[in-house]
């Protein structure tokens, strides 16, 4: 009798603990729902006063209650893109360094060190940016890139205006050096799974380490580097602090010179959610977070999908 | 040029610049602890943990409360988050692996690892402080622990996977039910590595400044009340690093200083931590 009690006590713990460990991760699950229905809901007032115009309206005026998303949206996208086209080369050249060229017992420590770069808070990025880069910045390397590719035709616009120290092209850098070891890291990890004998045959016919990673390795694993590269711009399109304080905060367009303050979605939040007074100011806040929540679930999305592809490749077998 | 001189010329060059491109990173930390330490260093001193944040222009001033505030918003967090992520992590690993819910779960979880932390703000703030009626600790604390959760899931589940099976049909085999092969087999085989992902989603949160703005907001006295505003180091510096007072300033870089070293020692430790387990 008795071990047929403790067969039925293990049957309840067995039903208890199962059941425990599922209800927390169903609860993980309702979050993301939790917080798009929050959002959403917390949006309503200025979704029904702006409807979808909204989106591309530019004008955002707290004392008139006439709120738009298009500053923010530009802002938000405009040093993501910086920081993209900085961090992708650097991050490839690190994770080239990392796995092909570093001698074995160098790639452990270096590795740390990148990482360590994405351990630093960005609240630390923010200040030392504001207060150490900004200053340093317009001194000496925005009066030179305007001397030089200022006067490049097209682009020029880019590199043109006062130097400031802060603005879109400083918060962009910075967040480059941000989204640089999630990028770098991935990369690094995806280039690890070519397989050995793919790169020794191909050095076999006598290619140069170069022509091995360019014309093997890449396409191999372009769909995992595609993946890191979204994984740096899902980082970089939510990052709040570091760009607060180096964007300037600026609500109004003056044209596309990169040298020129702006806002960024999550910045704005940052600066003005506290103190907020009206009902539709808070509600527009609130939807320029939907509309960054929404972006970046996107861009997760598709990154995660890519990564997924590579590593059902690799159970493939080659 | 010949071509096979081109060809080394050109592998010359990419590897070159790939080991720039390292420098590059490189340099980037370097320069920053370099700039933290030696700015911080400066202002560390006995006021700093004996004193309240002060008013601009006073010389003397400390950042006790915020030091308590972090300390104990980040405890709350890791106290709440810790559990569900770790029960779910189970889940992922020892349960759902091949279930509707398992993989629907962990993929997002892996969005909510790298989504914007100020949304979490705002979903707290949506949640509790507008319910509420004022910015409160508690909070904070919450918000905070929506940061933790998915690190511990993610942690607790690849540490699970990396306990071999053999140990489990050992246990099996002993006529062990279920949860306590979990309980005293898997989840102490593996528990070296679960407790890094909690060192690491402490490192994580205590540098957080963005959900804690509109949910715990700051305080400038002293207060434990968790109903109330409560002061923490990374919303502290915040203010005073974009203040123009230099006094103000002083402060911010000796909290950047006090958070940079903790994190960063946070970091290595859980590496050390995890290594020196698994050679085993």
């Amino acid at each position: 009798m008795s071990s047929f009690l403790g067969l039925n006590r293990h049957r309840v713990g067995d039903w208890v603990f199962f059941n425990l460990t599922r209800l927390f991760a169903l609860i993980t699950l309702l979050l993301l729902l939790g917080i798009i229905i929050s959002l959403i809901h917390g949006a309503m007032p200025a979704i029904h006063k702006f409807g979808f115009s909204f989106l591309w309206t530019g004008d955002w005026n707290p004392p008139a209650e006439q709120f738009g998303a298009l500053i923010p949206i530009y802002g938000t996208l405009a040093t993501s893109v910086v920081a993209l086209v900085i961090a992708v080369p650097v991050s490839f050249g690190i994770a080239l360094f990392l796995t092909e060229l570093a001698p074995p017992w160098l790639r452990r420590p270096l590795g740390i060190a990148v990482e360590l770069l994405a351990g630093i808070p960005s609240i630390v990025y923010g200040m030392w940016g504001l207060l150490v880069f900004a200053p340093l910045f317009a001194k000496y390397v925005q009066p030179l890139l305007a001397a030089t590719l200022g006067n490049v035709p097209l682009i020029g616009v880019l590199f043109s205006g006062s130097a400031l120290g802060i603005g879109i092209l400083s918060a962009g850098i910075i967040l480059a050096v941000m989204t640089i070891p999630f990028i770098a890291s991935v990369m690094r990890d995806v280039f690890e799974v070519t397989p050995a004998m793919l790169k020794e045959s191909a050095y076999g016919l006598g290619s140069t380490t170069w022509e091995v990673v360019w014309n093997v390795v890449l396409p191999y694993t372009k769909v995992g580097v595609v993946g890191g590269v979204m994984l740096g711009l899902g980082r970089a399109l939510g990052e709040t602090m570091a760009v607060t304080f180096l964007i300037g905060n600026m609500n109004f367009f003056n044209g596309f010179s990169l040298f020129l303050p702006g806002n960024s979605i999550a910045s704005a939040l940052a600066n003005e959610f506290a103190e907020a007074e009206s009902p539709v100011y808070t509600a527009s806040l609130i939807e320029l977070g939907l509309i960054l929540f929404l972006i970046t679930l996107v861009v997760l999305t598709f990154s995660k999908m890519l990564l997924l592809r590579l590593s059902a490749q690799e159970g493939k077998g080659t | 040029m010949d071509l096979h001189s081109y060809r080394r010329f050109k592998n010359r060059l990419a590897l070159t610049v790939s080991m720039l491109a390292m420098g590059f990173g490189l340099v980037w930390l370097v320069w920053i602890l370099a700039t933290t330490i030696e700015l911080g260093i400066a202002g560390i001193n006995l006021h700093l943990f004996t004193q309240m944040t002060p008013p601009p222009g006073s010389s003397e001033g400390g950042l006790a409360n915020a030091i308590y505030g972090s300390v104990m918003m980040v405890s709350i967090a890791v106290a709440i988050g810790t559990p569900v992520g770790m029960f779910a992590g189970i889940y992922l690993a020892e349960f759902g692996k091949h279930t509707w819910l398992g993989s629907t779960t962990r993929f997002v979880n892996d969005l909510l690892l790298s989504a914007p932390s100020i949304i979490v703000g705002l979903f707290i703030y949506e949640l509790v402080v507008a319910r509420m009626g004022n910015f409160s600790g508690i909070a904070g604390a919450l918000s905070l622990s929506l940061i933790v959760i998915p690190v511990v899931i993610r942690t607790t589940e690849n540490m699970l996977q990396l306990v071999p099976n053999a140990m489990r049909e050992a246990a099996f085999a002993l006529g062990a039910p279920k949860w306590v092969v979990i309980g005293r087999v898997t989840l102490k085989a593996s528990l070296a590595g679960v407790m890094t992902g909690v060192m690491l989603a402490i490192a994580r949160i205590s540098g957080e400044t963005a959900p804690l703005l509109f949910t715990a907001l700051s305080n400038q006295f002293w207060s434990a009340d968790l109903d109330k505003p409560m002061a923490s180091l990374p919303v502290t510096i915040f203010k005073f690093a974009m203040s123009p007072y230099t006094d103000w300033q002083q402060l911010a870089w000796a909290g950047v200083f006090l958070i940079t070293i903790g994190v960063l020692f946070l970091n290595i430790a859980a590496r050390f931590l995890f290594r020196a387990k698994h050679k085993q």
